[in-house]
């Protein structure tokens, strides 16, 4: 074992050295490969991290949220279809919720608004004409705590509200662009009546009895519709899956042009290279030390090349908030959320990464070499 | 004691470039001398060296080195066998450009994995032995033509083999250094080895340090079978 140990060391030395001749071609091809596994790194570091996040936040949403359709559009909900619903077996909490959009030409960007539920601690610290913020809006209007904004209301008269927070960094991916009201200056903003609601929000504990409880509510009620958390879920997945697929195809020229440009520095051997491979048979290399040298070769460089594009990559996520592919893979809204995901790695992921830019580089390698590998070694005495 | 027999080597057979290098060779060749094949180019003295040395097997006939049979050895038993008994002078000397001196010296060494510090010790000895051995850390494109040679001796010697074979070395020297050279051959016999050489200098082959001369013509041996 020790002399097999031994011998994979002459190898990586004699391979070291050999890379060290050509020190320009080589560091020309470390920094394209590099550049390349940084790229495709990135964007599959961000989007798995996106959907990581969402789901987190999600994991604390409600599972059923039930809306009224008036033909096919959303409507506001009837306050007392939380009587008509009754008891479902299996729903532990139900509760309207009031929100909705409002267009800010000043930024020409959309807020969401939105009444925090009873019991969570926003509801108490909101007094009558206050509001608080995400960072999003206070950065894009300049805002800080104390300050009022005035925004126009259904009505068309001013309605100024004074700032007492700004929503924590953390959730930004959500509440960028997000505004918590009191219900009174809620309804009295947008002219919503004390009876209505934006939907209603339940609670199913048991994942297995969310489906039949929808079921039931669109027997109930005929004229709403269940949308359930795994539903929303699966749709963030596609969203992120098909801008992540954007990407990839925009980033698919740049990997072929990077496929051809090793295949021939690969594939190609040089004279001066098929000459190198008969002396070291003549003295006494077998087939398979060549082999394993060349293999040696590629592999040093595409791990090399590996290593730094993917610890550049998640520098480059987690770190700069992937300032390269931010308006592409976020931008839901217009104000982009200044946004630092949670450093995640998925082990699965690395692999597919790894089989599809060190293998396939390493086996282009090794194959004509091969080639060359098993020819008699006297071509080199003439 | 190396025998051959019949020995035959045709290149590209059955197309319309075949070439017979060497057409039936029947020889034995003692051991602790130095035998030099002699004859003008293409007589086949290298494609008769490169069988000897199992650097490539004949079309037909039979090599046999001390009794075993040589010339039907698969590839890998064909490699430890070049490996521990022959070593390699080749006319353009072969080093590899970019490593250094020492480096193309422990060469045929690293597939045999021997502890490196001994086999750094037993390379520079064999350059303090040649002389060269200030010359360790310089890359070998920089070497002068005799230096390069004496490298490529060392790197020969490093696995210790019996038999030293020298495919016209002294192709590229001027007489002073090939006069060098022979007396470095004759000594390596007084060392206990084998040395075949290939050259039609006749610097060579009429130095009294040869022991043999063996004359070779269109892949056949002048004046017909010598043994």
């Amino acid at each position: 074992m020790s002399g097999f140990i031994q011998r994979q060391r002459y190898l990586i030395d004699y391979t070291l050295a050999a890379l060290a001749r050509r020190p320009g071609k080589q560091v020309g091809l470390l920094l394209v490969y590099t550049l390349i596994v940084f790229l495709l790194a990135s964007v599959m570091l961000f989007t798995q991290s996106l959907r990581r996040e969402a789901a987190l936040v999600l994991a604390s949403s409600p599972e059923i949220i039930l809306q009224r359709l008036v033909a096919g559009r959303h409507d506001l909900m009837p306050a007392d279809y939380l009587d008509r619903i009754g008891r479902i077996r299996g729903v532990s909490a139900m509760r309207g919720r009031l929100w909705g959009y409002f267009y800010d030409p000043t930024t020409r960007a959309n807020y969401t608004l939105m009444v925090p539920p009873q019991s969570s601690p926003q509801q108490g610290a909101l007094a009558p004409g206050e509001i608080q913020i995400g960072a999003g809006i206070a950065r894009t209007r300049g805002l800080e705590v104390g300050d009022v904004l005035s925004l126009r209301s259904a009505r068309g008269e001013p309605y100024g509200f004074r700032i007492s927070a700004i929503l924590p960094q953390e959730t930004e991916l959500v509440s960028s662009d997000l505004m918590l009201l009191s219900e009174r200056d809620f309804r009295g903003f947008f002219a919503i009546p004390d009876d209505r609601v934006t939907d209603i929000v339940l609670t199913v504990p048991n994942p297995r009895e969310v489906r039949k409880v929808a079921e039931k509510l669109s027997l109930a009620l005929p004229d709403t519709r269940p949308i359930l958390r795994e539903e929303i879920l699966r749709t963030y997945d596609a969203v992120f899956g098909w801008r992540q697929g954007l990407v990839f195809v925009l980033l698919g020229g740049s990997v072929l042009a990077f496929v051809i440009f090793a295949w021939d520095r690969a594939s190609g051997l040089s004279g001066e290279e098929r000459r190198e491979i008969g002396i070291l048979k003549s003295v006494g290399w077998e087939t398979g030390d060549v082999l394993r040298m060349k293999f040696w070769e590629g592999a040093i460089l595409s791990l090399t090349a590996f290593l730094l594009g993917y610890l550049l990559a998640y520098a480059h996520v987690f770190y700069l908030s992937a300032g390269l592919f931010e308006p592409v893979l976020k931008g839901w809204s217009v104000l982009y959320p200044d946004f630092r995901p949670v450093p995640f790695v998925d082990g699965l992921q690395v692999a597919t990464l790894f089989f599809f830019t060190v293998f396939p580089y390493t086996v282009a390698t090794i194959v004509p070499i091969w080639r060359a590998a098993i020819t008699d070694p006297d071509a080199v005495m003439r | 004691m190396i025998e051959l027999r019949d020995i035959k080597k045709v290149f590209n057979q059955g197309r319309h470039n075949e070439t017979w290098a060497v057409r039936g060779i029947t020889l034995d060749l003692e051991p602790n001398r130095v035998t030099v094949f002699k004859g003008p180019s293409g007589s086949g003295k290298t494609t008769l060296l490169s069988m000897i040395g199992a650097l490539s097997r004949p079309t037909s006939g039979r090599i046999l080195l001390d009794g075993r049979l040589l010339s039907n050895l698969p590839e890998r038993f064909m490699t430890q066998v070049r490996r521990g008994t022959f070593g390699f002078v080749f006319q353009r000397f072969n080093l590899i450009r970019g490593l250094s001196v020492l480096e193309n010296v422990m060469l045929p060494a690293y597939p045999l994995a021997p502890e490196y510090g001994s086999l750094r010790r037993q390379a520079l000895g064999l350059l303090a032995q040649f002389g060269i051995e200030n010359k360790a850390h310089e890359k070998v494109q920089w070497l002068s033509g005799g230096e390069a040679q004496r490298t490529a001796i060392c790197r020969a010697l490093i696995n210790e083999p019996r038999i030293l074979i020298a495919d016209e070395p002294t192709a590229n020297l001027d007489s002073a250094l090939t006069r060098e050279l022979v007396g470095l051959l004759g000594d390596l016999v007084d060392l206990g080895k084998t040395v075949l050489v290939s050259s039609h200098d006749p610097l060579v082959f009429d130095s009294a340090r040869v022991s043999r001369v063996i004359e070779m013509r269109d892949g056949l041996l002048a004046g017909g079978p010598a043994c």
